[in-house]
């Protein structure tokens, strides 16, 4: 596969403060953000030509367009889904950017996901139960209401296949809120946790997810913009190449229902993507110096650290304690603190981390980082150095 | 007009019906308005025996709702014709299944609304 997004770069990155209660709207935070990723890349509103965010972000292109003062879009994609997209936004970004669609892509995703519209909340309208509603559905009706537990179903397939306990995956929640202490970005700043704190939070769904194996819900927006490498070397900051960047969507697969697919004990979407990323940008695993995975629920770092084959099937319980993915470990990961510790902003703020970590300016820098892995699982990206 | 409204009205009549497709033979779940392996419109309702095993399991407890009832146990279970289904098991203690446990359909009335569950196949029943 020809790769031509390796000609386009990451050149600003902005964010809101992340909180439980933001007091602004979704769009203000839009474009605090906004603005702030289009100053630190040193371009003006008038630079921006294209969009791209979540299909469920609620911000209209349009009306954060006026509030930047951008007097016209030439190219607007949202990616497909969830968090499975957060990738997606800077492939679709880069791709446009390649193949001249747009000079200057902004990326962004602003929600006030805590105090407003709470994803963790039951989904009560598609339920039969009751009488309210629009009937029986194949999931909502039988209890699997809340995305905890949606996901905790087939977590538990791979848990059991490999006798992962939930001690197991405490042990990434101790590192993920280890990096988040020391990050003064996370809202979990200077609030590490222990194993035994892990084991005393109650459960969420009995015997797979305790509370803190959950991600947070968080406020907040953040931004990024995409131009090309060759503009982006003269540009305010250091470029930082979209070496790859892909999708996987496998059929049977389903936006969060994942169970028609089959081999439901491994992560063929993530193993796609990695094999896709790695053949394109000419490097192996063993060349990924930062690993920024998206992690809504913790068992999904183990299945994702395999897929990649940073460890074989089965065997990210015993790498994970034996301190692989701790910040001086063989493949740190989630050096903010990931979702769990700095923010749920849909997985974007991933993004923003593998940016400051390629730049050298990370709270928690992994020395010389020259190619970091930021992967939603379903769209994954491979950042490097000009 | 839904693609699965077939299937809720099977269960109305304690059916467990699939998409067949009439051209390559296939079954389908979720049900879906063309066959995924020959992109045939044409299918008709088959009835599965009911008959499967489970794959993997949950507890369904928290957050509760105001009209939910108790804690529910949620299977995704194979069923032998070879398709995979969504359920609840019940007469068995979550802490006691097992992956491969075989399991058997029946048919329950929830506040008017009827639904597919499952439960462990009785030793001797057929
Ligand atoms: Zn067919």
């Amino acid at each position: 596969m020809q790769n031509i997004l390796d000609k386009t770069a990451i050149v600003g990155i902005g964010q809101t403060e992340f909180s439980k209660f933001s007091g602004r709207s979704e769009l203000q935070l839009a474009a605090e953000a906004a603005k702030a990723a289009i100053d630190d890349a040193g371009l003006k509103p008038s630079d921006i030509e294209g969009m791209v965010t979540f299909t469920l972000d609620t911000n209209d292109e349009l009306a954060l367009q006026r509030c930047l003062g951008i007097p016209e879009l030439r190219y607007v994609a949202r990616g497909p889904f969830g968090g499975a997209a957060a990738s997606a936004t800077v492939h679709l970004a880069a791709t446009a950017v390649a193949s001249g669609a747009a000079k200057a892509v902004l990326i962004y995703r602003a929600f006030n996901e805590r105090s407003g519209k709470r994803f963790g909340q039951p989904m009560v309208d598609q339920s039969g139960y009751g009488g309210f509603g629009s009937g029986p559905d194949f999931h909502v009706t039988f209890g699997l209401d809340t995305p905890a537990k949606i996901y905790a179903l087939w977590y538990a397939h791979y848990m059991h296949r490999y006798g992962v306990t939930s001690e197991d995956l405490g042990r990434y929640s101790v590192v993920a809120r280890a990096n988040a202490a020391t990050n003064p970005r996370a809202w979990f700043y200077q609030k590490p946790i222990t194993l035994e704190d892990h084991q005393n939070s109650r459960w969420i769904v009995e015997p797979v997810l305790r509370l803190l194996d959950c991600c947070q819900e968080s406020d907040g927006g953040v931004a990024i913009v995409v131009t090309s490498l060759d503009r982006a070397r003269d540009l305010k900051q250091p470029p930082v190449r979209v070496a790859a960047a892909t999708q996987s969507h496998q059929i049977g697969g389903n936006i969060m229902w994942d169970y028609y697919r089959g081999a439901k004990v491994q992560y063929r979407e993530a193993q796609s993507t990695a094999r896709q990323m790695f053949a394109s940008a000419g490097i192996t695993k063993d060349d990924i110096d930062v690993a920024l995975i998206y992690e809504n629920f913790t068992p999904i770092i183990l299945m994702a650290l395999e897929a990649h084959g940073f460890c074989g099937p089965g065997e990210a319980k015993d790498f994970i304690k034996d301190g692989h993915i701790a910040l001086n470990g063989s493949i740190p990961v989630n050096t903010h603190g990931g979702l769990i510790g700095e923010a749920y902003i849909h997985g974007v703020n991933n993004i923003l981390e593998g940016v400051r970590q390629i730049r050298g300016t990370a709270a928690n820098q992994v020395k010389d980082a020259r190619h970091v892995l930021v992967s939603a699982s379903r769209s994954s990206m491979i950042l490097g150095r000009a | 007009m839904k693609d699965e409204d077939f299937f809720w009205e099977g269960i109305k009549e304690d059916r467990l019906l699939f998409q067949k497709c009439s051209d390559c033979g296939t079954l389908r779940q979720p049900p879906g308005p063309m066959c995924p392996s020959c992109q045939s419109l044409h299918w008709a309702p088959h009835a599965a025996s009911g008959r499967g095993k489970v794959v993997t399991w949950i507890v369904s407890a928290h957050p509760t709702r105001r009209d939910a009832p108790p804690p529910r146990t949620v299977v995704l279970v194979d069923l032998e014709e070879g398709v995979s289904l969504i359920s609840n098991l019940q007469g068995i203690d979550p802490k006691d299944v097992y992956e491969g446990l075989e399991v058997e359909v029946f048919y329950q009335d929830f506040n008017g609304l009827k639904l597919h569950q499952f439960r462990p196949v009785q030793k001797g029943s057929v």
